[in-house]
């Protein structure tokens, strides 16, 4: 293994307070230029997880490197990193251009050389008219603009985001998503980010680590997050609406459960296709079949249309299915009901089996 | 693990620090905290009460005498008058800074013009020190030219109104001037209590129909709870310290029919000279001190463990 | 715009529109003002009292009415308290208890002041085992009788050599002031978001860099209502003065206390009040002055206690 290839490389991290285990047997290799998203609900340890890494917990056990060096026990400023925060946390008594220098004041750098710096990140995040303000006087995104300015000027490899859109209103928080793609494709730093925000994961990241309970439920692509959940709490977590979960067993090739009887020629095993235990399959809303399509598809049912949510884009439809419940998507332009009977098809080979006992991905 | 990654274990260069030297900065800037808290608090504390039970005199001895100090303490007619003047003037003090107070802050909340100056008139007093309040009211309730005196001018010979020459009723002129100091404060804890309190409840109240003073008992009464709390508790510490004002106001006469137990305290212990006898007296104070407070932090914090 | 012919128009105008006439003396608010005035009166009473009895000779004192005001001003009686009253042998009035007073007071504020405040910084920010179970034996002892500490706080300041010194009541003063300090900036500091602590670490700054360059210049508003509570405790003080100083030494209090209640001599009413308020302008021109910071002072310091 080539340590130099890594970034961040967190081994065996655990972090308890007091009786409270907050994060358990933590391992991550992060790459040198790596976008890596912490996604979770709150409580998971995400941003615990990223305190750690910068140095501003202790943690219990474990070692952390940054570029092969073992931080475990280093301050924060010694760590080669720089974070952004989600209340911006800019030092309200000094001007942009305070904020800015204040890391590189206190670690002495020479004069001419923090004013390059800075003159560099306020040039490219575009804030150079504001550099004499302070922070009360400016917007929500002049100060993040800022808040990241100041990581940006300690010229790190590895640069942390705890949650940095969740303070801004959507417009913004979507227009600062797309610059912040940009800043890493220009920079080619190592990120590591935290968010409760799928579609920020989705979107910013070239691996996602979807936390729950201080562990990792699974580090993939968005891709392989989204389309190959690794157990059943990844599956329900991303996506909006949630997945369907269908309970029943594999009979002979085939799901069976609810009076449904769903082929599984399509679908990719991981582990084995003989699982004699109770199953859960789960079928995205977005891979429910409707209209034509239906024809074209092995197991067809009927369901009972209860509410429509007209979403613009796309039509929500929840619907029943003896005594199970379905939601799916449906064109923005349908003319569904409520109380309409609807023929529906299922893609088995997009669909997720689990292990209902394990709940792992079959 | 990988054998590499044992390797790396092992050589790790940065070892993990030392506890006691960790976090050194802010240890060090709490050693006059810990100083106060252990030195004094905790130490002067035991060392009296550890001294009550001695027979030091002038000087502290270390002569066990077991309880005879509390006995002769309990013996004392003076020490006797002392508690129950406190009792009295605590009750008196306690409900009606308390009613007083509430009364003025809800006056103060109901949106008046002037607000304000009326606090600031309310409160003044309390930036006054008890030596200031006691010699003032001494003025105001002076027999001659006082109130009494101002009128009996008018005509009326036979009016009597005496309190600090009248050993019977000295405590309530101590309780008047302890009053007009320490009403405002209570008020102030009460208003910012109400102020506390979400508009949508007056709202809510106002829907419902229910009237000002009926919304007061019924609902804002119990949410303020917390509130009467922490004020009764404030009320509470500041009244057994009650000593300035007596010492102003009267010096614990006439006779001693206005003495306190803090005033006895000092007095055995820096006048006197029965140091021991002061302990005492001290170590008393402290136990009902405690019989106060330890019920309210068995409620406050008893049931539940706060962060 | 509505047709005024219309049937319905005219069941609209007939109704109640527009604002609500409100009559400026309904009864609600006589009792209101009328109550408020009353309990005005009773607060402004005594201080109009001094006030008038400060300004008057002794004769007229003797012969009218307390309430009367003055009918001859006369500022005799100040400039006696401030420069000529006696308290036992020393007959240089409150001058001197003046300056002892502010010879206390200033260092008292700024030691009491800079030390709870770094401590309220450590317990916020920088907890370490143990913190917590100090801070918790402090506050409880704002709670115990300062009357079971007087003594061994005198075998203290003997064995440090500054007992009946100012310095020795500056020390007092110190250490009763920590619990309220420490607990108001305690919970100031941990009310600033912990994110601001966080970046100052990131950026580098240790333990003293973070209280100096970051928290200190967000903290002014908290130092004025810790100044404001410190000046009129410290200024107020009777009991730490008597016990901890000398006759030399006295604070302002203890004088104007020995000089008022002294039983010799004939009484100077008109002394005796222009000294009590002469002892009591240091407070309420800080009251005054300060307004709304020192009501914010003694509620912060209560509610949250």
């Amino acid at each position: 293994m080539n340590i130099n290839s890594h970034s961040v490389e967190v081994r065996d991290l655990d972090l308890h307070f007091g009786e409270v285990k907050v994060l358990q047997e933590l391992n991550i290799d992060i790459h040198e230029g790596e976008f890596l998203v912490l996604l979770g609900s709150s409580g998971c340890g995400k941003s615990t997880l990223l305190n750690c890494i910068a140095g501003l917990l202790d943690v219990t056990d474990g070692q952390i490197f940054i570029k092969g060096q073992n931080v475990t026990w280093k301050e924060p400023s010694d760590r080669g990193i720089g974070m952004v925060f989600q209340s911006y946390a800019l030092y309200p008594q000094m001007t942009v251009e305070g904020n800015l220098s204040f890391g590189l004041k206190n670690a002495r750098v020479a004069r001419d050389e923090i004013a390059k710096r800075v003159a560099r990140a306020a040039e490219i995040l575009q804030i150079e008219p504001l550099l004499k303000r302070k922070p009360g006087a400016l917007s929500g995104g002049q100060r993040q603009r800022v808040a990241i300015g100041r990581a940006l000027v300690r010229d790190v490899d590895v640069f942390l985001f705890d949650e940095p859109l969740s303070n801004l209103d959507a417009k913004l928080r979507t227009d600062l998503r797309v610059e912040l793609k940009r800043l890493h494709q220009q920079l080619k730093n190592t990120m590591i980010y935290v968010t409760h925000d799928q579609v920020e994961a989705m979107t910013l990241a070239d691996r996602i680590a979807i936390m729950k309970g201080g562990k990792i439920m699974q580090l993939g692509s968005p891709d392989e997050i989204y389309n190959r959940p690794q157990n059943i709490y990844v599956a329900g977590f991303i996506g909006s609406p949630a997945m369907n979960m269908i309970e029943g067993r594999i009979d002979n090739g085939h799901f069976a459960g609810h009076d449904l009887s769903l082929p599984l020629d399509g679908y990719e095993f991981e582990r084995t296709d003989h699982h004699a235990g109770p199953v859960a399959i789960g079928i995205r809303p977005e891979h429910v079949l409707t209209g034509d399509a239906v024809e074209t598809a092995a197991a067809q049912a009927e369901v009972e249309v209860q509410i429509v949510e007209k979403l613009g884009s796309d039509t929500l439809v929840h619907s029943t299915l003896g005594s199970l419940n379905l939601r799916f998507r449906m064109d923005g332009l349908s003319r569904v009901t409520e109380g309409d009977r609807l023929r529906i098809g299922f893609d088995t080979s997009r669909a997720s089996l689990f292990d209902a006992v394990t709940e792992t991905r079959l | 693990m990988t054998l590499a990654d044992t390797a790396r274990v092992s050589d790790n260069p940065v070892r993990r620090p030392k506890q006691l030297f960790r976090n050194l900065s802010a240890k060090f800037a709490s050693i006059p905290m810990i100083l106060t808290a252990l030195v004094v608090f905790v130490g002067g504390t035991a060392w009296t009460v550890a001294h009550s039970f001695t027979k030091s005199r002038l000087l502290p001895k270390w002569d066990f005498v077991g309880l005879d100090q509390y006995e002769r303490l309990w013996n004392s007619n003076r020490w006797i008058i002392s508690v129950e003047n406190l009792l009295i003037y605590g009750v008196c003090s306690l409900v009606l800074t308390m009613v007083l107070g509430f009364t003025l802050a809800a006056l103060l909340d109901r949106k008046i013009r002037f607000e304000g100056a009326f606090r600031t008139i309310f409160l003044y007093p309390f930036a006054l020190s008890f030596i200031v309040t006691g010699l003032a009211w001494q003025w105001i309730l002076n027999p001659d030219f006082g109130i009494q005196g101002v009128v009996r001018n008018m005509g009326w010979e036979s009016f009597t109104f005496d309190p600090l020459n009248d050993p019977d009723i000295v405590i309530f002129g101590i309780l008047i001037a302890g009053l007009w100091q320490g009403t405002g404060f209570v008020m102030v804890i009460m208003l910012a209590g109400l102020r506390g309190i979400d508009e949508d409840i007056w709202k809510a109240a106002r829907v419902d129909g229910i009237g000002i003073t009926k919304t007061y008992v019924r609902v804002i009464i119990p949410m303020m709870r917390p509130v009467f709390v922490t004020a009764l508790v404030i009320i509470a510490s500041g009244i057994i310290k009650l000593y300035d004002l007596v010492v102003a106001q009267t010096n614990g006469g006439p006779g001693i029919a206005s003495e306190v137990p803090a005033k006895y305290v000092i007095n055995y212990m820096f006048e006197a000279q029965n140091l021991a006898q002061g302990f005492a007296a001290s170590t008393m104070m402290l136990l009902s001190v405690i019989i106060v407070l330890v019920p309210w932090a068995y409620l406050e914090f008893g049931g539940k463990k706060r962060g | 715009m509505v047709d005024a012919t219309s049937p319905t128009a005219g069941r609209i105008l007939e109704g109640p529109r527009g604002s609500k006439p409100k009559s400026r003396l309904s009864r609600r608010n006589i009792f209101l003002y009328g109550t408020l005035l009353l309990v005005s009166i009773y607060y402004l009473l005594p201080l109009y009292v001094m006030i008038v009895t400060s300004l008057k000779g002794m004769p007229e004192i003797r012969l009218g009415n307390i309430f009367a005001p003055p009918v001859e001003i006369t500022f005799e009686p100040w400039v006696k308290a401030w420069a000529e009253a006696c308290t036992g042998i020393n007959c240089d009035g409150l001058s001197r208890g003046f300056g002892n007073s502010v010879k206390i007071l200033i260092p008292s504020l700024i030691l009491s002041i800079s030390i709870a405040s770094v401590n309220g910084y450590a317990l916020a920010n920088w907890r370490f085992k143990g913190s917590e179970v100090f801070f918790t034996i402090l506050i409880i002892g704002a709670f115990i009788p300062y009357q079971t500490m007087l003594y061994p706080i005198v075998i203290i300041l003997r064995e440090i050599g500054l007992m009946g010194s100012l310095w020795g009541l500056v020390l007092v003063h110190t250490v009763f002031g920590m619990p309220i300090l420490t607990l108001l900036f305690r919970n100031y500091f941990t009310s600033l978001p912990e994110e601001l602590f966080k970046a100052a670490r990131v950026d580098g700054a240790g333990f003293w860099g973070v209280y100096f360059r970051v928290m200190l210049p967000m903290s002014i508003p908290i130092f004025v209502v810790a100044m404001i509570l410190q000046v009129t405790g410290i200024w107020n003080d009777f009991l730490f003065g008597v016990i901890y100083t000398k006759p030399e030494t006295y604070p302002m209090t203890v004088q104007l206390n020995n000089i008022v209640n002294s039983v010799q001599g004939i009484k100077e009413y008109n002394v005796n009040m222009a000294a009590t308020l002469l002892t009591g302008l240091v407070p309420l021109v800080i009251y005054f002055v300060s307004g709304k910071l020192f009501v914010r002072g003694i509620a912060a310091g209560a509610v949250k206690g």
